[in-house]
């Protein structure tokens, strides 16, 4: 099957129904209990820094772990599977010295993910996954330097332009995923579009709080017009609140983008002990409501969900018209921290 | 712009452009991105939709400064909410900015005048920073002039826009590029129209796409005449806009609401704006001089003085107070200079001579000078940070030619003469310590003390004012102090000093400065130790014979007042006047500034400028006219400004009641009692020996009182110009409120003639015939010759309940407060005339304290000014 076909595939099925997106990797991860040996291999049994926690790594030492964590969510129903590439990026790896790493990390996961896609016997897309890295473009994070920066954009760019070469032979389209400051997504949408593998982009930002901001301080609908010229396609929210405080912010992207809406909220939010409670048949419940309102195309979970997260969100959309892709909006829209619209 | 035409317009401000505002400009220059960033702020809460960002300057590095402001304005939730506009000539600019936006930007700007590969390359850049772009209608042949041209560039960079590049057409914005009309060349007379024509036509062939463009080109030949370019923005944008034009680089401030441009200029403009006859630029240069009152000067004119070396550049700007380039001028000296300090005892200093030259000879006028103040200020602004650098490095202290500690006294608000005389002072390199209106004399002489000054300088209109300065010399005295006193002000004069002031001060230097121009070569005579001695000699030796000249000659012979009051002015048996529409008082505070602004005389405006001379003729006057004319301009650019925003809060009461003369005292109804003094003069033929009460018919009669203001905002708005180093304009805004002052105080009598006493309801004057007082009544003031004493405000405010009612207070001298403010009393007979008091005797004195409940020594002193004998001397005796 060629490589675009199973996207095509699955943007005629999208038509009549919501698809099917993953859930957490870290979960999953957690569950097979890898100490510090476990994470390091064989290859670097000898490395100089601490190496358990860097989920990505993985991807080369327990190879067989994660794709067998592609293949659970395949089996709870996932038509689109994330990559565990979130840090396969030269900036995120250098928390451990593993820059001249970093592409193969993200081409490795990125082969796992499509083995495990080839195996399902249906379409699958396999969505390489880039994270917002660890630093900040558009914040300092000195307060009384407002000016300073620790990245510049092209640093961020060129990161990225690495990771998207690695993975682009193995995958069907790049999610830009988890973005808490827009200026790094800008520069994995020029990161993609200047290597041009030819492939959709699909891009996902968090609101981190109540404020219905992003990190970096911009609203659900600035945030689209910001990054809209990637032409995505699917755009939405992940990560950071659950599935009942998500929901007046997709509305918000809902009402405006003229793409696909994908929303993978966490598992309700973190309890004292930073786990996630939220059970699977709850989230079906929150989700259904929204399937039923016809908000969104793609569903999905992010942190604290598993695959019966998955089955249950798979069964709560199951038979609900998707949203009707609304045509793009008439005149200029340009935006700051927030939305401005100019007619034509 | 009318409210309908602006909804769909996106203003672009220009205050974050080095090449728009020099104050940003400055501020980038050195540094100050703090204040830059206020800059911004100031933009977004004031309703910029969106910032325009240019660093397009030969002396920065472009790249950087983009990236620092913009990282700077991201961390500010306040600025970073609108989209920036990153503007630019070069993309590496271009681009450094659009890295630092996390929002959708747009690029200003992108054309082909490169050719259509590098249009392309650009513009797909553009497109994957996601950013819309102003696309300038050029070529590789060159801008486009005309609208064929306009359209056609427009057209082709769509097409390849949006069919080769994949650009999205909504984001696209042409500049089909305002150009200037009026200029005197013909081919540029269809500019605006080229223009309007080609926004319409590329709307609409170019689905989805906006129009934009720099409104203040098409106004450029017009520079230095804001009233005409604001009229100019708007009828352009009143035309441009219906026909597409929806964005556009406009400063907010150099915009007029369309219907309220004075009708002829209107059509004038829209004459030129639409080319609607051949000769409509001639006809707008006409009426242009009206509202600048100068004649259009050539551009080349204009420029030349540019390419001349820094040095006369500097000159240039002082002399003709010209501000736009002073602080690259003054920047580029100090990079010449070994220290900053050297630029200002040089060039600057040397221009600042020129200026002191010219004045001197009277080739230049006050208002002239206090704007090459202004410029010199800016210029030591911009050395300032660095000399205080270098002070903190050397451990220098700052240098002045002197110190001069400057105050109005005590009880007196007036302050217009002062603050000339403290920037013509100031801009000759002597250090001034204003205090301010009001000051008491221990304020001053402390002040005076501390600060180490050389001199202090007195200030005062008001006749109590006198006795105050008096009071300060004898303070000097007592404390032992020893530097010079100046006096100035309207009501001072060299015989006041000679007889008053210097007998109380005798161990400093005591000068009576007559006005702005002496003031320098006074100052610097007294600074100078080699001149400062003959000076002070000089100046004895004038007050010994002033001295000398009044105490020779016998007293003037007075009549006994008795004898006066039997030779009094007979008001009649029958009322002076009908009554009037309603007795008590009536306060009112709707007042149309643009209707007041008609009976302002504009004589005494252009004297307290120095300038002598009746208005209107003084615009054509062989020696000032120049001067007046300039002023004349920038008085009507700014009176527009005091009326289109409202600036003054103008009140007044007015009162009348039922009233009887009582000897010379007025009874009112009300039980208060007005005093009025009598003419003791020796008059021949049989002429009355005048008291303001002579006008009452003694079977009853009525009488008025008034208090108009302009209100306390003047100060205020002064008090701003100060802060920004505008003395020029404080100075000014302060002048016209005392104008609008008298002219309320006109604009109420009419009133009061023709309808609310309404003896006169047929009157017709122009208001040459009210300047004149042509009509029937007077409205005398205390404190002015027919009632010189000021103590009689008190009763008069109290009857008009003005100062809870108007917020008008009097000092305690009886000035009123705010200073823009007339009062005095209304008297309606047909033979009612002003007349001066004159000298009057000491029965008469006897009889006023007597009436006032006054003791002597207090009656003395409030009539000080008009006593016929020597009061000391009569102490003395006792």
């Amino acid at each position: 099957m060629q490589l675009t076909d199973t996207l095509a595939a699955l943007a005629r099925e999208a038509e009549t129904r919501i698809l099917i997106l993953d859930g957490a990797m870290g979960t999953q991860i957690q569950g097979f209990k890898f100490s510090e040996e476990d994470f390091r291999g064989e290859r670097f049994a000898d490395w100089g820094s601490s190496l358990k926690g860097n989920n990505d790594l993985l991807n080369l030492t327990q190879p067989d772990a994660i794709r067998t964590i592609h293949q659970r969510y395949i089996a709870a129903g996932a038509d689109l599977i994330e990559t565990n590439t979130f840090s396969a990026t030269t900036i995120a790896m250098a928390d451990y010295g593993m820059e001249g790493l970093a592409d193969e990390i993200a081409a490795e996961g990125a082969r796992l993910a499509r083995e495990a896609a080839e195996g399902a016997g249906r379409p699958v897309a396999v969505l390489g996954a880039i994270g917002p890295t660890n630093k900040t473009l558009s914040l300092s994070p000195d307060v009384n330097d407002p000016g300073y920066r620790e990245v510049t954009f092209e640093q961020v760019r060129t990161a990225y332009e690495a990771q998207v070469r690695a993975m682009a032979p193995y995958v069907d389209a790049l999610l830009i995923e988890t973005v808490f400051d827009t200026l790094n997504a800008k520069a994995a949408v020029k990161a993609i579009l200047d290597a041009d593998p030819g492939l959709p982009i699909i891009i996902s930002g968090t609101i981190t709080d109540a404020s219905g901001r992003t990190l970096s301080g911009q609203t659900a609908e600035a945030f689209w017009y910001s990054i809209r010229h990637a032409k995505p396609w699917a755009v939405g929210l992940n990560c950071a609140l659950g599935a009942e405080m998500m929901r007046p912010h997709i509305q918000a992207i809902s009402r405006v983008a003229d793409t696909r809406i994908i929303a993978y909220p966490n598992a309700g939010l973190p309890n004292a002990f930073g786990e996630y409670d939220e059970t699977p048949d709850q989230t079906g419940a929150l989700l259904a409501d929204w399937a039923k309102s016809g908000l969104v195309n793609i569903l999905g979970g992010c942190c604290g969900t598993t695959p019966d997260h998955i089955v249950a969100i798979a069964r709560t959309a199951n038979g609900k018209t998707p949203r009707a892709i609304p045509a793009a909006r008439p005149g200029m829209h340009l935006s700051g921290l927030e939305p401005f619209e100019l007619a034509s | 712009m009318t409210q309908s035409a602006a909804r769909n317009f996106i203003n672009i401000g220009e205050r974050t452009n080095v090449t728009g505002s020099a104050r940003f400009k400055k501020l980038i220059l050195e540094g100050d991105y703090a204040a830059a960033v206020e800059v911004a702020r100031q933009q977004v809460e004031n309703g910029a939709q969106i910032v325009d960002v240019n660093m397009d300057e030969g002396m920065l590095d472009g790249v950087l400064a983009m990236r620092t402001f913009l990282n700077l304005i991201a961390a500010e939730p306040d600025i970073a909410r609108v989209p920036v506009m990153v503007d630019s000539s070069k993309w590496e600019v271009i681009e450094a900015g659009l890295q630092c936006v996390q929002g959708k930007a747009v690029v200003n700007s992108i054309s082909m005048k490169e050719g259509e590969e590098k249009f392309v390359s650009d513009a797909r850049k553009c497109l994957s920073y996601g950013a819309a772009v102003v696309v300038m209608a050029f070529d590789e042949v060159g801008q486009a002039d005309t609208a064929s041209r306009k359209i056609e560039i427009c057209q082709r960079a769509y097409r390849i826009l949006t069919e080769e590049v994949g650009f999205p057409a909504e984001d696209i914005i042409f500049d089909p590029n305002i150009f200037a009309v009026a200029t005197g060349i013909e081919e540029h007379n269809t500019y605006a129209l080229d223009f309007i024509h080609a926004a319409r036509e590329i709307r609409a062939t170019c689905p989805g796409c906006h129009i934009s463009g720099g409104l203040s080109n098409i106004s450029f030949s017009f520079r230095g005449n804001e009233p005409v370019r604001r009229a100019m923005h708007s009828v352009f944008l009143y035309h441009a806009i219906p026909a597409g034009m929806d964005m556009g680089i406009v400063n907010a401030g150099q915009l007029d609401i369309y219907d309220e441009i004075e009708p002829e200029l209107r059509e004038r403009v829209e004459d030129v704006i639409l080319n609607r006859r051949e000769d409509a630029t001639e006809r707008l240069i006409e009426i242009a001089e009206g509202f600048k009152g100068q004649k259009g000067k050539t551009q080349e004119k204009d420029t030349k003085w540019r390419e001349t070396p820094v040095a006369r550049r500097l000159e240039h700007a002082l002399v003709h107070g010209i501000l736009e380039h002073i602080v690259e001028d003054t920047e580029e000296a100090r990079q010449n200079f070994e220290r900053p300090l050297h630029v200002i005892e040089g060039p600057l200093m040397d221009g600042m001579n020129v200026v002191g030259d010219l004045f001197g000879a009277g080739k230049m006028f006050l208002p002239q000078v206090v704007k090459s103040a202004r410029v010199m200020k800016a210029a030591v602004a911009h050395l300032e940070p660095f000399m205080e650098r270098e002070k903190e490095e050397l451990g220098l202290v700052g240098k002045s030619n002197g110190k001069v500690v400057m105050a109005t006294v005590k009880g007196d608000v007036h302050d217009i003469g002062k603050n000339i005389v403290g920037v013509v002072l100031a801009c000759n390199g002597y250090e001034i310590v204003d205090l301010g209106v009001m000051v008491p004399a221990e304020t001053i002489l402390d002040t005076a003390v501390e600060q180490g000054a050389d001199m202090v300088g007195l200030s005062g209109l008001i006749t109590p004012s006198l006795d105050e300065m008096v009071y300060v010399a004898a303070e000097m005295e007592r404390r032992g102090m020893e530097m010079p006193l100046l006096i100035g002000g309207a009501t001072t004069s060299p015989a006041h000093t000679a007889v008053k002031i210097e007998p109380a001060y005798g161990r400093g230097p005591i000068i009576h400065v007559s006005d702005a121009s002496r003031a320098v070569g006074t100052v610097g005579a007294l600074m100078n130790p080699d001149e400062r001695g003959a000076y002070w000699e000089a100046a004895k030796a004038r007050h010994e014979r002033l001295r000398a000249s009044r105490a020779g000659g016998p007293p003037t012979p007075r009549l006994p007042i008795e004898e006066a009051r039997a030779a009094k002015f007979d008001a009649g048996a029958e009322p002076s006047a009908p009554p009037p529409s309603f007795t008590g008082v009536k306060h009112f505070n709707d007042f149309d500034l643009a209707e007041i602004a008609r009976y302002i005389d504009w004589t005494p405006y252009f004297a307290s400028w120095d300038l002598a001379g009746r208005f209107p003729q003084i615009l054509e006057d062989e020696k000032v006219g120049a001067a007046a004319t300039d002023l004349w301009g920038e008085t009507q650019a700014m009176l527009q400004r005091v009326i289109g925003d409202q600036w003054f809060k103008p009140k007044a009461a007015v009162g009348f009641w039922g009233a009887k003369p009582v000897g010379d005292d007025i009874h009112l109804d009300t039980g208060d009692v007005l005093h009025t003094l009598r003419q003791q003069m020796v008059k021949k033929n049989g002429k009355a020996n005048f008291a303001l009460s002579d006008f009452l018919s003694e079977q009853g009669d009525h009488i008025g009182a008034f208090c108009v203001t302009a209100g306390p905002e003047a100060d205020k708005i002064a008090k701003e110009f100060e802060a920004k180093g505008d003395d020029y304009s404080a100075i000014m805004v302060k002048a016209l409120a005392d104008r609008f002052a008298e002219a309320m105080a006109e604009m109420m009598h009419e009133r009061v003639r023709k309808e609310l006493w309404g003896y006169a309801a047929d009157e017709a004057f122009d208001n040459a015939a009210l300047i004149k007082e042509a009509y029937r009544g007077i409205r005398p003031a205390p404190g002015y010759p027919a009632q010189p004493d000021h103590t009689e405000k008190e009763t008069i405010f109290r009857l008009l309940d003005a100062e809870p009612a108007i917020d008008v207070a009097l000092t305690s001298s009886f000035a009123m407060h705010p200073a823009p403010s007339v009062s005095g009393l209304y008297f309606a007979h047909p033979d009612a005339a002003y007349f001066a008091v004159g000298r009057i005797e000491r029965d008469q004195v006897e009889d006023y304290a007597a009436r006032k409940g006054w003791d002597m020594r207090t009656a003395e002193r409030w009539l000080a000014p008009i006593l016929n004998y020597d009061p000391y001397a009569r102490v003395a005796a006792e």
